[in-house]
């Protein structure tokens, strides 16, 4: 029988009529021996209400081939059950976890059915963010620090409990959903696109263009519109330009929480000239307002193209200046340097993705195994790859990233003439109907990916965004394992994961 | 590696802006809308239809800024109608205020609504605590750059603090997520009398995009004085700068 259907990231929508229904039993078996090659990841898993019971829908990237697996099932689990997949392959443990809490599905054997995110339509009302019970270790020698969920700086709210031996992490539990805001339901409200896309923006603020461009991207599918190269190639210029601002943030945070003044003041500068350029570009520093379906409002034109290229090729020599001093500050590297490690193995264990993927040796990066847009037809991406997973190799993928990225612009501007082709944005084409179609991008965190269902009038039912930090924000407990609670903050800034992205 | 730690100071120079006050921003910016009435009002009819906030009524014509995203959709659908100039200066003291009319050549900005004890107590020295409650992380982001080596707000004496106990006031963002709600009055209870709240992005101010949303929880506003409200999406740092200033009266333009 056939387990799956099989397509990739450039393709159209998928008719649900081709996606095989599959018996449960089946699937597990396949996925107990598939999974463990790491050239699979589960990019989503999520299961709809239908008239009669629970579809679940599972998407399955092998990063090898660039082929994406789709697969459904409709269990009669009341009688049966559903044995976890996370008791063999703990990646699964997010989608397991938001499925019981959403369903109330028992999955058998399941090491761990915490709630994910405490989101309104939970099953069971009576568990409440404020009065989950964490995870405790007896011990008289043992004590407990609790952090969150206001946090020292400005950042999101979240709760750490860590359970300490003396100055020694032995567990990090991380207890998410404080931003919530029912993103997921308020894409089905109206239909509305021009909100869609603003939703989309808005699911994590430091990820507009990326979170923008993959709900773009999943409704162009489903209208199965052609969108023109130099649209994808003003898409590529946005979405690295975030890469860059963000990864600059990072570097700044990192400097930060060491007291290294000087590296923290000099990127805080350069991030400005970045997101003022992207002002510049869209008038939003975020770029929020600059990807829209089918076209954009905001066409480059030979003037905003020098001026992104003169800024970016200011910033890449001036950052420059600042990594080569990085690389040689015995104090940075100090602390840096073999902290908060996370081996190749758990990253793949855990379904690690992006950039803290690749810094533990990981080849996972949406724009070189599964490219969409102008990644798939004018440029070969390369990803970087550091093999520590440390902080350091965390921080030092950001920094070659940022070359990275400022290269692809500047390569790309160099050699565009913007013809004036791109057209407004279309918020109202047809989309095809009783389809599922999914996007994924490779934003500065990792992958997004957002999938829709559509019903026969072509309306979308179902919306399921993920962001990368659904996959990372374990990583982040286990590089603290065995550290010392005060290399937590350089730990949670090498990742710097989602809070609102995760609770959506 | 001397030498490297002087290329890079070399390379950067002096960046903080001097003059605060003086700064206007890129054509591209979408500030202060000017809104102009027409005989055919299809445009707008479309622009208020199309709207994801539901920021702009039709009779009269009104755009209210504490709903506005400022995606530019609108200027788009109604160009006679509808135009963002690059006014940054969005501060108001009162939630109507937010709300602009035909004819409107700038912000209002009520100095009567500001209570007294404002400036006296806060003039010299004024440290905030901020929470973040559903706020998309843009937001939070921009308050962080109003303390950087460009903005520098701290040159005035402002500045963000981490314990409430040592806070003057509370900055809110977000829209105010159900699983924050109880938190967030925590944290403003936690914040010693005499104490100034601030409402910062159009997210907080009235929900936003998550208005309606059954897990938002917005009841903390019906219950506490919110002496600025501060439009945006994300709020520019500029705007919250000028907007705290001329909160404290320091306001020198």
């Amino acid at each position: 029988m056939k387990l799956y259907h099989i397509t990739n990231n450039n393709a159209k929508a998928v008719a649900i009529a081709d996606i095989p229904v599959v018996e449960y039993v089946a699937l597990y078996n396949d996925l107990k021996e598939r999974m463990t090659d790491s050239r699979y990841h589960v990019a989503h898993y999520f299961a709809t209400e239908i008239e009669r019971g629970l579809k679940f829908y599972l998407i399955i990237l092998d990063d090898t081939t660039g082929e994406v697996l789709i697969t459904s099932f409709i269990p009669d689990y009341y009688a049966e059950g559903l044995a976890s997949l996370t008791a063999l392959h703990p990646q699964f443990h997010p989608f397991e976890r938001e499925m019981n809490e959403l369903y109330g599905i028992p999955f058998d054997s399941h090491p761990w059915l915490k709630p994910l995110r405490f989101p309104y339509d939970r099953r069971d009302k009576e568990s409440t963010m404020d009065s989950y019970p964490f995870y405790t270790i007896d011990g008289d020698e043992l004590h407990e620090v609790n952090v969150g969920p206001i946090h020292a700086g400005i950042i999101e709210p979240g709760a750490f409990r860590f359970i300490c031996d003396g100055e020694q992490v032995l567990h990090l539990e991380i207890a998410l959903g404080y931003q919530h805001r029912g993103v997921e339901s308020e894409m089905l409200r109206n239909d509305n696109r021009l909100r869609h896309t603003l939703i989309a923006e808005s699911t994590a603020g430091d990820t507009a263009v990326g979170h923008a461009t993959a709900y773009a991207e999943l409704t162009e599918k489903l209208a199965n519109a052609d969108i023109g190269d130099d649209l994808k190639r003003e898409r590529m210029i946005a979405i690295e330009l975030e890469r860059i601002a963000m990864h600059l943030a990072d570097t700044g945070a990192l400097a930060t929480d060491i007291g290294f003044q000087l590296y923290q003041v000099a990127c805080e500068a350069l991030r400005t000239v970045v997101i003022n350029t992207t002002q510049a570009w869209c008038g939003n520093r975020f770029g929020k307002s600059l990807i829209r379906p089918m076209g954009t409002n905001h066409p480059l034109t030979e003037e905003k193209i020098a001026l992104i290229r003169k800024n970016i090729a200011d910033v890449r020599r001036r950052y420059n200046e600042v990594r080569e001093d990085i690389l040689e500050a015995p104090t940075l590297l100090a602390r840096f340097e073999q902290c908060g490690l996370v081996p190749k193995s758990e990253m793949e264990r855990i379904g690690g993705v992006g950039q803290a993927a690749r810094a533990s040796g990981l080849r996972r990066d949406i724009r070189a195994t599964h490219p969409s847009g102008f990644y798939a037809e004018e440029l070969k991406h390369e990803p970087i790859l550091k093999h520590d997973g440390d902080v350091m190799s965390r921080l030092a993928t950001r920094m070659d990233e940022v070359l990275q990225s400022a290269d692809y612009i500047e390569s790309t501007l160099a050699a565009y003439k913007p013809a004036g082709s791109i057209p407004a944005p279309d918020y109202k084409a047809k989309f095809q109907g009783d389809a599922l179609a999914f996007s994924l991008i490779e934003g500065w965190r990792g992958e997004i990916c957002h999938v829709a269902l559509t019903d026969s009038e072509g309306r979308i039912t179902k919306y399921k965004i993920k962001d990368p930090s659904v996959h990372n924000w374990l990583g982040l407990a286990i590089a603290v394992r065995s550290e010392g609670i005060s290399d937590f903050p350089i730990n949670n800034k090498s990742f710097n994961l989602s809070y609102c992205g995760h609770d959506l | 590696m001397l030498f490297g730690k002087a290329k890079i100071l070399r390379s950067h120079g002096w960046q903080y802006i001097p003059n605060l006050d003086a700064v206007t921003l890129t054509e591209e910016f979408r500030g202060f809308p000017l809104l102009t009435a027409t005989e055919d009002s299809a445009d707008i009819e479309h622009a208020a239809a199309i709207c994801p906030t539901g920021a702009i009524t039709t009779k009269p014509l009104t755009l209210d800024l504490g709903k506005c995203l400022f995606c530019g959709e609108c200027q788009k659908c109604a160009p006679k109608n509808i135009r963002f100039t690059n006014e940054h200066r969005l501060a108001a003291t009162r939630r109507e205020d937010l709300i602009v009319e035909v004819g409107q050549t700038a912000p209002k900005f009520d100095t009567t609504a500001i209570r007294p004890e404002i400036a006296k107590y806060f003039g010299k020295a004024l440290q905030l605590r901020e929470v973040s409650a559903g706020g998309d992380c843009s937001v939070e982001m921009e308050l962080n750059a109003t303390g950087n080596v460009n903005f520098d707000f701290g040159r005035y004496g402002v500045g963000f603090t981490a314990s409430p106990r040592h806070a003057d006031g509370l900055v809110l963002t977000g829209p105010i997520s159900q699983n924050m709600a109880e938190a967030l009055d925590i944290c403003y209870n936690s914040i010693a009398e005499p104490k100034i709240l601030v409402v910062c992005g159009s997210e907080a101010v009235s929900g936003g995009l998550y208005a309606d949303s059954p897990a938002v929880d917005r009841s903390f506003l019906d219950k506490y004085h919110v002496d600025l409200w501060l439009p945006g999406a994300p709020t520019h740092p500029l705007c919250f700068i000028d907007g705290i200033t001329r909160l404290r009266k320091k306001h020198k333009r």
